[in-house]
């Protein structure tokens, strides 16, 4: 008896997890996100899950608020046993989101949005409106928002809109609140105020699952640590514990050899040159310069600014300021067709919103941009167009019943591959490539990457644009890092390692 | 080519507009016999050249509601023309009647090109707007057969080669806009903003210029039918073809060109519109009375587009797939 007292006594000395996921596998059809992930929340404290993009991170939060089910393993509540079939049972079990992406409506007000669907209601069961106002005034008080409840959404600024999602996180009485990302639209002083509402919540016994990229934040706020890699659980610890050192190794820690292709370092002739390049809101003084035959990767977290850059050189959006030379001559790019004009396509990392025009064939996708090559006086020279697609295809080893086959039909890897031919398809000088390959299979990648060596191999200049270490590291020659829309770093192919990217990415001095 | 133009929404309407002619056979054998179908054809023409127009808004993700306002101020600016200078020669009166239907087309198109006006708000507006002005030219009079010249209602009459200009004219239509939407650029631009706006942006198309060029074509086709309507039934009025656009729309829905824009064809059009021709040719001569031909076009609608919803759910899943490949 007093034996078995004694180790019961042991054995409850670690609290027990609010909310735990212990050997979670989530698939989706062709990929495997998670693989035997666990996570344990406590009472009262911040655990950071830390990773790469496309670790998982996310998968776990959509998991942990019912809005994906596991394909393996146990959800615990409290020790026992659950499932979230449903988002509502998630919020009943007392778990409450802050997305990365906020979910809010722009035509409702601050306090319709803080309250949809729990808006308290008065004696006849209508909504309160007088309380509903009253306590949106509290709960923004408390994150020290100053923000009028009757406002509409639509008319605030985008980190007020964010203030106004972790108020609405907060309306809900929460015992685990998930925090995907939250600072990442906030100023500075808007960032200590939720610093400082963490460290309430955390006083009120409440489990805070924090996601962030910026080290500086984790170890600012984060009691415990858990890292996944690649959809898998690599580690996890008290952060007194570990050093900013150790946890970027566990984070990025894996081999990077011999799955790229090797190829001689680009030294061509320098095809484009940018100085001083500005945006109003969205980067400034970006300036590099780029080598036929070269890929020049560019790394930072999401948000970082790179996007942005590269879609102002394709004129997309239109920079306020700086100098673009190719080939030595200065130009102007102004809209999409003067960066084709001038030997510039890019490749859009959604292929989804971007890309592909699904309900479209194969060739007429390929041809779109082309199309004034295959036409004469407006009317399209089918033969000539066909044969332009069919050239492209067989280069990129598409496999499809028919260059007649819609495109919605074909897998992910194949419709980056619809997309890739559509702007090789233009005989471009240089290539910007956003996230070449963003959730699609290793097999695809492989054949992506290879592809990326022929045309670099070709004279091509490359611009890659990609959050994965193992594909910047493994394809670039240089690799320029972003943060926060400005160029932090540029690094030598001799000095490149994971670490050295993670530090310039997140900041870490 | 012909295996793209028959896939098999336009199949299974071909197959049900047979179907139809079959069961009225049985009922009423002559009216399957050539000249009667040639008749057939003929009516439906007007119908066929508006949802050819209607099928290129369609496509870009647009509306035009204007159609048959537009047709009934071309139609009525024509045809005190004529009362005035009954001299004027048919070649010039159907210049005056595209040009003044392509011009209404082209502010349709400006509306929502620069001023981002949403469709349907601008072509409801432009819908009463025009039909207003045909109130104030007219001073709400109408415009008689006795009034017009002879030559004015011979021209959609006058047969050539056993069919009459009217239908030749929607034969030659169908054509051209076959030609126009398979075999030139801006027909792939139509097909490109519609199906992806974005992506239509990312390869050089101007979205708003092509959903224009929309409205322009559109507007042509309503202004020459506005001429072809007042001369083939002899008389023009503020209220002519009233709620015709509708029915333009639907044939467009029937034939298969979805709501949501990129997909569609110009033989879905045809074969929509030949759809609705036949049904009201049909089913007076059987003694059907008017409230069921409605039941039957409105029922034919809903089919077409819950087969296209159907259509599309299966493109959903595909997306949601490489989507959670992003996750």
């Amino acid at each position: 008896m007093i034996y078995q007292t004694h180790a019961e006594a042991e054995d409850v000395s670690p609290p027990i997890p609010i909310l735990a996921l212990d050997g979670i596998t989530k698939t989706f059809p062709g990929v495997k996100a998670l693989s035997d992930v666990s996570l344990s929340l406590y009472p009262g404290q911040v655990t950071a899950l830390v990773g790469e993009n496309g670790a998982g991170k996310s998968t776990v939060v959509k998991i942990l608020t019912g809005i994906y089910q596991p394909t393996e393993g146990r959800i615990l509540a409290d020790g026992t046993e659950t499932r979230f079939p449903t988002a509502q049972d998630a919020a009943d079990a007392g778990i409450t989101a802050i997305h990365q992406e906020t979910v809010l409506f722009d035509e409702l007000s601050v306090a319709e949005n803080i309250f949809l669907g729990h808006a308290p209601r008065n004696r006849f069961g209508l909504i309160d409106w007088a309380a509903m106002a009253r306590m949106s005034r509290e709960i923004l008080d408390g994150i020290g928002a100053e923000i009028d409840p009757g406002a509409k959404l639509r008319d605030l600024g985008i980190a007020n809109k964010h203030l106004v999602a972790i108020a609405r996180a907060l309306s809900i009485d929460a015992r685990v609140v998930i925090m995907d990302e939250p600072t990442a639209a906030l100023s500075h002083k808007e960032i200590q105020e939720l610093y400082e509402l963490v460290e309430q919540l955390k006083g009120q016994g409440k489990a805070i699952l924090f996601i962030s990229h910026k080290f500086d934040e984790i170890f600012r706020i984060a009691d415990n640590y858990t890292v996944f890699r690649d959809g898998q659980f690599v580690g996890e610890g008290k952060i007194a514990d570990v050093t900013n050192d150790a946890l970027v190794k566990l984070m990025v820690g894996r081999e990077v050899a011999n799955i790229f292709p090797a190829r001689p370092p680009g030294r061509g002739d320098v095809v484009l040159e940018v100085e001083n390049y500005n945006h109003p809101t969205e980067f400034a003084d970006i300036g590099f310069c780029l080598r036929s035959g070269e890929i020049l990767g560019f790394y930072g977290l999401v948000g970082a600014g790179r996007s942005e850059a590269m879609q102002a050189l394709f004129g997309i959006t239109r920079a306020s300021g700086g100098t673009i030379r190719i080939d030595g001559q200065e130009v102007t790019i102004r809209a999409t067709a003067d960066a084709a004009n001038n030997g510039i396509v890019y490749v859009p990392e959604d292929r989804g919103k971007q890309g592909a025009i699904i309900a479209m064939p194969i060739f007429q996708n390929i041809t779109l941009p082309s199309l004034s090559r295959t036409s004469h006086n407006g009317f399209i020279r089918l033969a000539e167009e066909f044969k332009l697609a069919r050239d492209f295809t067989e280069r990129l080893d598409l496999r499809a019943a028919s260059l007649d086959t819609k495109v919605e039909s074909l897998s992910g890897g194949n419709q980056q591959k619809v997309v890739i031919a559509k702007w090789l398809a233009t005989m471009p000088k240089i290539i910007i490539l956003d996230e070449p390959t963003k959730g699609i299979d290793i097999g695809s990648k492989a054949a992506v990457h290879e592809f990326m060596a022929e045309l670099a191999a070709e004279g091509l200049a490359i611009i890659m644009v990609s959050s994965e270490i193992p594909e910047v590291l493994g394809m670039s020659d240089r690799i320029i890092v972003m943060r926060e829309g400005r160029i932090v770093a540029e690094v030598a192919h001799d000095d490149m390692t994971p670490e050295t990217l993670v530090r310039h990415a997140a900041g870490i001095t | 080519m012909l295996k793209r133009l028959v896939t098999s929404r336009e199949a299974i309407l071909l197959g049900a507009i047979v179907v139809l002619l079959g069961l009225i056979a049985t009922r009423f054998p002559a009216f399957v016999a050539p000249a009667n179908l040639a008749n057939v054809f003929n009516d439906t023409s007007p119908l066929i050249l508006l949802a050819l127009g209607q099928m290129v808004v369609i496509l870009t993700k647009c509306i035009d509601l204007s159609v048959a306002a537009n047709l009934a101020l071309s139609g009525m600016v024509v045809s005190m023309l004529n009362v005035v200078a009954p001299g004027v020669p048919v070649p010039v009166i159907l210049v005056v009647a595209v040009g003044l239907g392509t011009l209404m087309g082209m502010f349709n198109g400006l509306l929502v090109w620069k001023v981002s006006i949403p469709p349907i708000v601008v072509t409801l507006g432009t819908m009463t707007i025009y039909r207003g002005i045909i109130f104030l030219i007219s001073n709400g009079k109408w415009v008689n057969s006795h009034e017009m010249s002879p030559a004015f209602k011979a021209f959609p009459r006058a047969a050539f080669l056993g069919l009459p200009v009217l239908s030749w004219i929607a034969i030659f239509a169908v054509i051209a806009f076959f030609v126009l939407m398979t075999r030139t650029t801006l027909g792939r631009a139509f097909y490109a903003v519609g199906g992806h706006p974005h992506a239509a942006v990312y390869a050089g198309i101007n979205v708003g210029r092509t959903q224009f060029w929309a409205y322009t074509l559109s507007g042509a086709l309503a202004g020459l039918t506005g001429y072809l309507w007042v001369s083939r039934y002899a008389v023009a009025y503020v209220d002519i073809a009233g709620g015709f656009e509708l029915t333009v729309v639907a044939a467009c829905v029937i034939g298969g060109i979805s709501i949501a824009g990129g997909l569609g064809s110009v033989g879905g059009a045809l074969l929509g519109a030949l759809f609705l021709g036949v049904v009201s040719n049909a089913l007076p001569v059987i003694n059907v009375s008017p409230f069921w031909q409605l039941a039957i076009s409105g029922g034919a609608i809903i089919i077409a587009v819950a087969f296209n919803a159907q259509a599309n759910r299966t493109k959903g899943r595909v997306i949601l797939k490489s989507a959670e490949h992003a996750a």
